[in-house]
């Protein structure tokens, strides 16, 4: 202390004083910025193109009917088919035959070092090409779900194997003491265990997929398969107006904040509940 | 009932059991002392298998386990464990916690399976707990209920893994009380415990080992009374009275 007092012969700044000086330059700073952006903003064109409410209303009802439905399927049927495969794979890494292993650890990489996008065009003209003559079931919708399974399934075995190492070795061996086998012991003890743990994860893979449903325009669709920014984006096109935009991304807005939050909820739930 | 003849097991470079031979008589209650790292736990969990020995023969009921051929799943059923950490299946209430082996392993219909549940539950002290998930008991509570789970099963054996060392002193009785109880109705018990009182007025027979060997067994009061081996002599010493050890007189734990 009284080395501080020796060196200052200038009056220097207390602690508090620095401190409001600080807090003030930010607050200061964040209000020129915002006044700045709000009086270079044109609002008369702003509202014209982004909030035009006769446009608004001729969305009603196919950006809810054709957009979100159509989002909505791609994402769940791709995300229960990501799911089954993730948990697959998860299971291929763990296993003790080493080409298993090798396969998962290969698909895993090559899946999540891509482009979702690549996989899109790969499913929409490779497989076709690939398996002349057949065709998946629903059409375009068993290639969205396909593209979006494959590309999850990536991430999801991951999440998952993490989450079954994450369940002590006791359970498994307290089941196979039980006299299960190694199988039954994975599936009624470890599995429901670790898929409780990667339940707030996978929540956030599905925020994710939700969005990357978006691909599905590079498989070509009809205009009854569009799903919510295809068909935005060829509503903002024809009427010159970008609120067909705005709409569509409050639709996804509502679905993936709410999604987001319940992960949150979930993650802070395990948190406490842990022992 | 238990037979184990010339076992070796190692962990890579470090042989934790160099060459064991042991019996367990039917209605006999064994309890394993010695210094941790001795390998008492390790002997155990070789007895079902949980370890693979090395070498050597595991018999138990008549079936070799070290038999490459055996149905290691199915001798499992007749012996059951209790760990030191309980291991009860935390997403399960502990009537399904119970339930579950009997139904997924013996194929018991629902009701036969619950009845044998409650019926074990009670022995244990813990009927009023059924619907309770393990986070909620106590830690002698969960050792009970693992209790419960493995005589379920109806097993031919039980093999008790240090089950009081996880517990709050006070929470200790309760699940002595239980073993006691087993060991009076004539179960066959192998029980690694570092709880001398127990061990003398319980066991049959008290096995100490020492560097993965039995360095000397005995009737229990004998054994633990007056050790003939200067090792059992020292260990035993320090753990009935361990506030009498020297300073520098501890070496590894």
């Amino acid at each position: 202390m009284s080395v501080v007092a020796a060196e200052g012969a200038a009056p220097r700044l207390t602690r508090r004083r620095r401190r409001q000086l600080v807090l003030g330059g930010e607050y200061g700073l964040f209000l020129v910025v915002v006044a700045v952006l709000l009086s270079s903003a044109d609002w008369h064109e702003i509202h014209a193109n982004f909030a035009n409410w006769d446009i608004a209303k001729q969305l009603f009802p196919d950006v809810i009917t054709i957009g979100l439905r159509n989002t909505l399927i791609f994402t769940i049927t791709g995300f229960a088919l990501g799911l089954a495969g993730g948990l697959v794979l998860a299971l291929m890494r763990l296993s003790s035959a080493a080409p298993y292993r090798w396969f998962a650890l290969a698909y895993i990489e090559i899946f999540r070092g891509l482009p979702a996008l690549l996989i899109f065009v790969f499913v929409g003209t490779g497989v076709p090409l690939a398996f002349p003559g057949t065709s998946l079931p629903g059409g375009v919708y068993g290639q969205a779900a396909l593209a979006l399974g494959l590309v999850s399934a990536a991430y999801m075995a991951e999440t998952i194997r993490a989450g079954i190492e994450a369940v002590p070795r006791g359970q498994m061996e307290a089941a196979r003491t039980l006299g299960m086998s190694h199988g039954k012991a994975m599936r009624s003890i470890v599995i429901p265990q670790a898929l409780r743990i990667v339940i707030p994860p996978l929540t956030n893979e599905l925020v994710l997929l939700f969005k990357d449903s978006s691909l599905a325009l590079f498989l070509g669709i009809t205009l009854q398969q569009r799903e919510l920014s295809k068909y935005a984006n060829d509503v903002a096109s024809q009427q010159g107006n970008s609120t067909p935009i705005i709409i569509a991304a409050v639709c996804y807005l509502i679905i993936t904040i709410p999604l987001s939050y319940l992960a949150r909820r979930l993650e802070a739930r395990q948190k406490r509940g842990q022992r | 009932m238990i037979e184990v003849r010339d076992l070796h097991k190692s962990f890579g470079d470090l042989e934790v059991l160099r060459g064991i031979d042991l019996e367990v008589e039917a209605g006999e209650v064994v309890c394993v002392i010695g210094p941790s790292g001795s390998g008492k736990s390790t002997l155990l969990r070789c007895v079902n298998l949980l370890e693979a020995p090395t070498s050597g023969k595991v018999i138990v009921d008549g079936v070799e386990l070290t038999d490459p051929e055996c149905d290691i799943d199915a001798v499992r059923r007749r012996i059951g464990m209790v760990f030191q950490q309980f291991n009860l299946f935390p997403h399960l209430s502990v009537l399904a916690n119970v339930t579950i082996a009997q139904r997924k392993v013996l194929r018991r219909p629902a009701a036969e399976a619950e009845k044998v549940a409650r019926a074990n539950l009670e022995r244990v002290g813990l009927s009023d707990k059924v619907d309770a998930y393990p986070a909620q008991l106590s830690g002698g509570q969960q050792q009970r209920v693992a209790i419960a789970r493995a005589l379920a099963m109806g097993p031919s054996v039980m093999l008790f893994d240090e089950p009081t060392s996880a517990l709050d002193p006070e929470l200790v009785g309760d699940v002595l009380a239980v073993m006691r109880g087993l060991a009076v109705d004539g179960m066959t018990m192998m029980v690694v415990t570092h709880e001398m009182t127990f061990a003398r007025e319980v066991a049959d027979r008290v096995i100490f080992m020492d560097e993965g060997v039995i360095v000397e067994e005995g009737p229990a009061a004998e054994m633990i009374g007056s050790p003939a081996s200067d090792r059992a002599r020292t260990f035993l010493s320090r753990v009935l009275d361990p506030a009498a050890a020297q300073v520098g007189e501890v070496e590894e734990a």
